[in-house]
């Protein structure tokens, strides 16, 4: 008669306690602490944007002629552009802009990408071909020259630069999930469901696309840093949004003109907010990469 | 003599490789009548697995299949694209050797029991839920509503291996092509997933291709045994396990560790392929 020594309960309620925590894992868990840290940064900028009208202290759009170029104050607590406006209020409401253009870019990208990918992997052979040179094609192209092309043709607007560079994100995401739903249709649950006598879209939407999600909102996230830069360079250029709508981009393209006249504030507020936006993206993304890739 | 459920006559499937070809499936005939259950036994790489992927048309394409494939009649080989789908979803359920690979692991079991019933056979969500608790019951599975809500990670190979079984029921096929269905589940979990297999098909008259390792096993649930060697069947009938001919089949049964015996050395298969030739060349 042998009784369970102390240290194999003690190494069992280990394994237990680790794996209770790894079933009720939570988002702080998953993001790590930096990842957290970012997400709760770009919660706030989110949510300062989608409120705008509430806590923007000034109509971004009245210009104060008479205050025009003053320096942070009370009453202006980055102080004003070279119409006057209130630099805060253009942040915040810039910022609305910012999120939102990338933020579509993304998910047209994400959509047409995925179902894309899923159509590849399932079908192999000379359309996966087709479809993987296709994507080999866009990649090559840098995402601004779809801009400037989609520019070229409709004019320029937050439309149409959104519409390009769409287009030049999908392999971004295509690419990545078409690896990882191939390797997904290899798998014996494939072939079982196969042999339930389900149909190919029945098992690429019901059986693959759920395996691969996690995949898909990591790239997502992670290529959304990417777009948020190139539409505020295309701003910058000119070529996206178009004055007087409170852009970041263009925000900084407008206050390089005034960082010759002694007055950079509205340059580096702007500028900093898209580094700070743009690295939030970025590390989470970086951490929803990471967890996708240890599940398997 | 009625038509038998299951027919296949002299199977072959050629694998077209760089040096020239490999058969790896080699004259394959056997009859399955319906409610009957044939044990299909050999060693690994004789074409056991392979003979099932076959009947399902599950072979990578790269194989060339020739003879002859019958289901109820119908020539499964000639089957166009729709008959075999309705041919894999309601007239063969595969039951596999590793439940855990072979159940999508991010689908609920409920998702999982029900999905093909709702999706292909136009069921009512409600009604194959309650279809699957009632057969999650009948193998054995306690709180089946439970069950229903768990994912497949929280259940143990021996009741995944049931979940496996109420979903091939819940098909009602007219088949069971089992894979090794025991291998990957220890002792006890494996005399009890097997009586429960046995059990229900008998109860519901289906006929059974049973693929194993175990001669005893296959011998006490089958109506038959046959014996693959090399990519084909050297012996077959209700004789094989008290009173078998072949050599090879006679070599296996003496290679078996008896209970009631000791022995010093367990006796070493002698058979292989030059004698399989050999033998193969004498009989033509």
């Amino acid at each position: 008669m042998t009784t369970p020594s102390t240290t194999s309960l003690a190494v069992a309620r280990a394994a237990r306690e680790r794996r209770s925590a790894g079933f009720a894992r939570t988002t702080a868990d998953r993001l790590g602490v930096v990842g957290s840290i970012a997400a709760g940064i770009l919660l706030v900028i989110v949510l300062a944007a989608v409120f705008a009208p509430i806590v923007a202290p000034y109509d971004p759009d009245y210009p104060d002629l008479l205050a025009s170029l003053s320096g942070p104050s009370p009453a202006h607590l980055l102080g004003t552009d070279a119409l006057g406006r209130d630099i805060l209020s253009r942040l915040i409401w810039g910022a609305r802009i910012t999120l939102a253009g990338p933020g579509l870019v993304i998910l047209i990208a994400t959509v047409i990408g995925v179902l894309l990918a899923l159509f590849a992997a399932w079908r192999r052979g000379r359309a996966d071909t087709v479809i993987t040179w296709l994507l080999d094609v866009l990649f090559a192209v840098p995402g601004i020259v779809f801009g400037l092309i989609a520019v070229a043709i409709w004019g320029p607007s937050l439309v149409t630069v959104v519409c390009g560079l769409a287009i030049a994100y999908i392999p971004y995401v295509a690419r990545v999930v078409r690896g990882a739903a191939l390797r997904e249709r290899n798998m014996p649950y494939v072939s079982a469901a196969w042999l339930q006598g389900q149909s190919g879209t029945g098992i690429t939407f019901t059986q693959i696309l759920p395996n691969v999600q996690p995949i898909v909102i990591a790239q997502a996230v992670s290529s959304l840093g990417f777009a948020v830069i190139e539409l505020a360079a295309l701003s910058f250029l000119g070529l996206g949004v178009q004055p007087p709508t409170a852009d970041l981009g263009l925000m900084v393209k407008s206050g390089f003109d005034s960082v010759l006249r002694g007055h950079p504030t509205e340059a580096i507020a702007a500028g900093a907010l898209i580094v700070v936006i743009v690295w939030c993206v970025t590390v989470i993304g970086d951490r929803l990469t990471s967890n996708a890739r240890s599940m398997r | 003599m009625t038509e038998p459920l299951l027919m296949l006559d002299d199977v072959r499937a050629t694998l077209r490789l760089r040096g020239g070809h490999q058969t790896l499936l080699d004259g394959v005939s056997f009859e399955i009548h319906a409610g009957e259950a044939l044990g299909l036994v050999g060693e690994s790489g004789s074409g056991k697995s392979l003979t099932t992927r076959a009947i399902t048309r599950m072979l990578d394409p790269a194989f060339r299949v020739s003879g002859e494939i019958a289901f109820d009649g119908t020539s499964v080989l000639a089957m166009n694209q729709a008959a075999l789908r309705r041919y894999r979803s309601t007239d063969v359920g595969m039951i596999f050797q590793d439940p855990r690979a072979h159940v999508n692991p991010v689908h609920r079991v409920g998702d999982f029991l029900t999905e093909a019933l709702v999706r292909e056979r136009g069921v009512d969500r409600r009604e194959a839920e309650r279809r699957a608790v009632v057969l999650l019951d009948e193998v054995g599975v306690r709180n089946p509503e439970q069950r229903l809500r768990q994912y497949p990670h929280e259940l143990s190979g021996g009741l995944l291996q049931r979940v496996m079984i109420a979903s091939v029921l819940l098909a009602e096929p007219k088949l069971i092509l089992a894979d090794e269905p025991t291998t990957a589940l220890d002792v006890t979990a494996q005399s009890d997933v097997m009586a429960i297999l046995d059990e229900q098909r008998r109860a519901r008259g289906l006929a059974l291709l049973f693929i194993t390792h175990d001669l005893e096993l296959a011998a006490a649930c089958c109506d038959r045994l046959a014996v693959m060697y090399a990519g084909e069947i050297v012996e077959q009938g209700a004789h094989v396990y008290h009173a078998p001919t072949h050599p090879y089949t006679v070599e296996l049964l003496g290679a078996r560790p008896s209970i009631d015996q000791r022995v010093d050395r367990l006796p070493v298969l002698r058979y292989d392929r030059e004698t399989h030739e050999l033998l193969k060349a004498e009989a033509s």
